[in-house]
């Protein structure tokens, strides 16, 4: 639609400028009339798929994380390795907690990991137990890595994962740039194939009706898989009925236009910051940079409007008898 | 390319041009082509080992001083090209016809040695002629308008080039060997080529101006979506206008700086008159420049960090400083402005200081959340970005050396555009024998023709 309001204004715009018959001003419409439609074609794709959060289907799904659950098992890591063909030893290797003296992001061959804080109560004791974060990528609702995407191998699927297409990419890890989390993992050690790697919230499991590996293995029901809304009502709910075991918050609500994994939390989320929840605003990244983007472009106005003043210039500087 | 196709040229006798001005291999070449040769191994290194054995990247560092350096960098640095022909040719301004060729072939040479570097860097860089397919684009993305808007521009400037190749070669086509049979077809094509170009070199000026326009702002608009990540003194919705004003600010000095190069490495007078003339600018693109960059700071409340002075703003003070103010007092003091000395060092400070600028947005001021992570480019990364630097150097020479590009070098003299018939040769060093034919007689006042360049010291 953009496209057809767009091509009916380039004759106009250049018939604004007035500039004298010649053979310059014939070629520049036409020259304008191919540049004009190449980037109106371009732009008027966009006019699709701006509105990133339109595309969302009701019933998307996403994770609830009750932070004040997570006892740190690492189960999910485990499971997680295991439905993504990762290398991963015995599922009793979890319980190695020396894993938690630093703190880990995903790498390309776990895409999920816990973290741990030391429990930040003014004098802690070391009975204590520091809180336990998972941390993977965060599926947002309108994700800057889909945007940030120049040949669309990053998709949002209107049911909530993001997922990406090894077969469209070509590797300029813009995609990583642009997470507000830092959660994509480049294989920078395949010679010539290298891929993004990450968590797709199991979308090859639940697409047979199977729970996420992680959500499935969870022994305290920290991780529960559902539709984004009842779990955002259930996380209310809970922290209705315990205000005084949750912060009057969940995480991804709103962080960076909203995510579809969900936390709770005991403790406030600034304290979270490290281990891997950073503070966002409510707006995605990618709306403010599709904004700028659109603004410039909307019906090619940004390079019609160069096209214009350009050819005004031309022939308001130029010497008599010469064209 | 006109009506003048046929009258004879007017052979000069003055012959200047020594054999040691068209050598190829100085000291200092012979250096630069060492640079260049390191640079093509470590290249070929990185296509056959990949990303992970040739790079320092990592997944908090996904871009590294390819992108930085030879992208970012590279694009704004051959604002040149735009810049000057948006005088020359939009503007009318027929005196600044000489920089115009050596301004096109650094955009030339710049841009594709920035398609290079894109290609470099890129993981799969097998696929990526997805980019050129519509089924793939997907036009929300920045990148993809940067990326098409390069290819587009790209194409653009090797037409925009194309004339001197022209001007050299027709009637003058003399293929080695058996190829000879080719030298008619050859012949032909560069005159309907001269012809057709010289119709409609307006547009393809106008359109390659346009496009500059939109990537360089774009290729601002790019690290907007990193939010968290770059340092608040840089980012900012602003960037795209930033990064605009800032190539347009860089495009003179960067003609002005190689210029003075390049005349001095020939062994010519050079072009200090013009380039005073065109440092006059100076001021006003970085003037603009700056106000936007200070109120934006302003506006965005940022202007009371710079009292704190931490790393952050100490990076954007030496920035701002050398890259924009001494060169604003050195542009807009007539009698520093008129000497070469100062014309280098003002030219190479705007040069350095847009250079820091890109690399701040792109590396010094982007921290990953990944606490405690660090890049330092490998040695082979900076000695694909070192050669590929240098292979822009000898590219330029050797083209400089064959087409007609600087006026002062050009062994068979002949304007260069049809705009610049109208102008006199003063000093032609020579003119081939057989030299493509073309009018030299002067048909403006006299008044005017201290303007052109290399007349005298």
């Amino acid at each position: 639609m953009n496209a057809r309001t767009s091509s009916q204004r380039t004759p106009k715009s250049g018939s604004d400028a007035h500039p004298p018959i010649d053979t310059s001003r014939r070629g520049f419409l036409k020259a304008g009339a191919v540049l004009t439609a190449l980037t109106v074609g371009g732009k008027s794709l966009a006019s699709d798929g701006a509105d990133g959060a339109s595309k969302l289907s009701q019933g998307r799904m996403g994770v609830l994380v009750d932070l004040t659950r997570c006892v740190g098992c690492r189960r999910c890591e485990w499971a997680c390795n295991d439905a993504n063909d990762n290398p991963h030893g015995k599922l009793e290797e979890c319980d190695d907690q020396s894993v938690f003296a630093s703190l880990r992001r995903p790498r390309t061959d776990q895409f999920c990991v816990v973290n741990a804080t030391r429990n930040p109560k003014a004098d802690p004791s070391p009975t204590d137990p520091p809180i336990f974060t998972k941390i993977q990528c965060m599926h947002c609702e309108y994700p800057p890595c889909v945007s940030a995407c120049l040949v669309g191998a990053m998709q949002k699927s209107p049911d909530g994962p993001v997922t990406y297409d090894a077969s469209k990419c070509i590797g300029c890890r813009y995609c990583m740039m642009a997470c507000p989390f830092e959660r994509l993992t480049y294989e920078y050690d395949r010679r010539f194939t290298p891929r993004i790697r990450k968590c797709e919230l199991c979308s090859h499991r639940t697409h047979d009706g199977k729970l996420p590996a992680c959500v499935e293995i969870c022994p305290v029901e920290a991780l529960q898989y559902g539709k984004r809304e009842d779990l955002l009502r259930v996380a209310h709910e809970r922290i209705a009925a315990h205000p005084d075991k949750y912060v009057d918050h969940v995480y991804g609500e709103s962080e960076g236009g909203g995510t579809s994994w969900l936390y709770l939390s005991a403790r406030p989320f600034e304290q979270l910051v490290d281990v891997g929840l950073p503070r966002l605003p409510d707006k995605s990244p990618a709306e403010r940079t599709e904004h700028i983007q659109h603004a410039i472009f909307k019906g090619a106005a940004g390079p019609l409007g160069i096209a214009a003043i350009l050819t005004t210039l031309h022939f308001l500087t130029r010497k008599g008898g010469h064209a | 390319m006109s009506a003048s196709f046929h009258i004879p040229a007017i052979n000069h006798s003055t012959h200047t041009a020594t054999d040691s001005r068209r050598r190829f291999f100085t000291p200092g070449m012979l250096v630069v082509t060492a640079i260049a040769a390191v640079g093509v191994g470590a290249w070929l290194f990185r296509m056959l080992f990949g990303l992970g054995a040739a790079t320092n990247l990592t997944n908090a560092y996904p871009w590294g001083i390819w992108i930085g350096i030879d992208v970012a960098t590279g694009v704004a640095l051959a604002a040149g090209g735009f810049t000057t022909a948006f005088l020359a040719h939009i503007l009318h301004r027929e005196r600044y016809h000489p920089l115009v060729r050596p301004a096109l072939l650094t955009a030339m040479l710049g841009y594709t040695f920035v398609a290079l570097g894109v290609a470099t860097d890129l993981g799969r860089f097998w696929a990526m002629w997805h980019v050129m397919l519509p089924p793939f684009w997907q036009p929300n993305s920045v990148l993809f308008e940067v990326a098409i808007c390069v290819m587009c521009y790209l194409s653009v400037l090797y037409i925009e080039f194309l004339p001197a190749a022209c001007e050299r070669f027709i009637g003058r086509v003399n293929l080695p060997g058996r190829l000879a049979v080719l030298n008619h077809p050859v012949d032909r094509a560069l005159r309907i080529a001269d012809k057709t170009l010289g119709r409609f070199m307006t547009i393809f000026i106008m359109a390659g101006i346009m496009l500059s326009c939109m990537h360089q702002s774009s290729l601002g608009t790019l690290m907007v979506i990193t939010y968290g990540k770059l340092d608040a003194l840089w980012h900012t919705p602003a960037l795209p206008l930033l990064f605009l004003l800032s190539a347009f600010a860089v495009g003179y000095p960067m003609v002005i700086f190689e210029s003075i190069i390049a005349h001095r490495s020939f062994g010519l007078p050079g072009e200090r008159s013009l380039l005073a003339e065109l440092g006059r600018f100076i001021p006003f693109t970085l003037g603009l420049y700056l106000s936007v960059k200070v109120a934006d700071l302003a506006l965005r409340g940022q202007l009371p960090r710079l009292l704190v002075g931490d790393y952050y703003t100490q990076m954007l003070t030496i920035e701002v400083c050398f890259g924009v103010l001494i060169p604003i007092l050195i542009f807009s003091n007539r009698h520093l402005r008129e000497q070469t000395r100062w014309q280098f060092i003002g030219a190479a400070l705007v040069v350095l200081g847009v250079a820091f600028n890109r690399l701040n947005v792109f590396l010094f001021a982007y921290s990953p959340l990944e606490r405690g992570a660090t890049y330092r480019p490998s040695a082979i990364e900076i000695a694909v970005t070192l050669g590929a630097i240098a292979l822009t150097v000898v590219i330029y020479r050797a083209i400089a050396l064959i087409l007609p590009v600087i006026e002062q070098l050009d062994e068979h003299h002949t304007p260069h555009s049809r705009h610049d018939q109208r102008f006199p040769v003063v000093a032609p060093l020579s003119s081939h024998p057989i030299s493509h034919p073309r009018p030299v007689t002067p048909t403006v006042p006299a008044a005017e023709s201290n303007t052109v360049v290399g007349v005298k010291e």
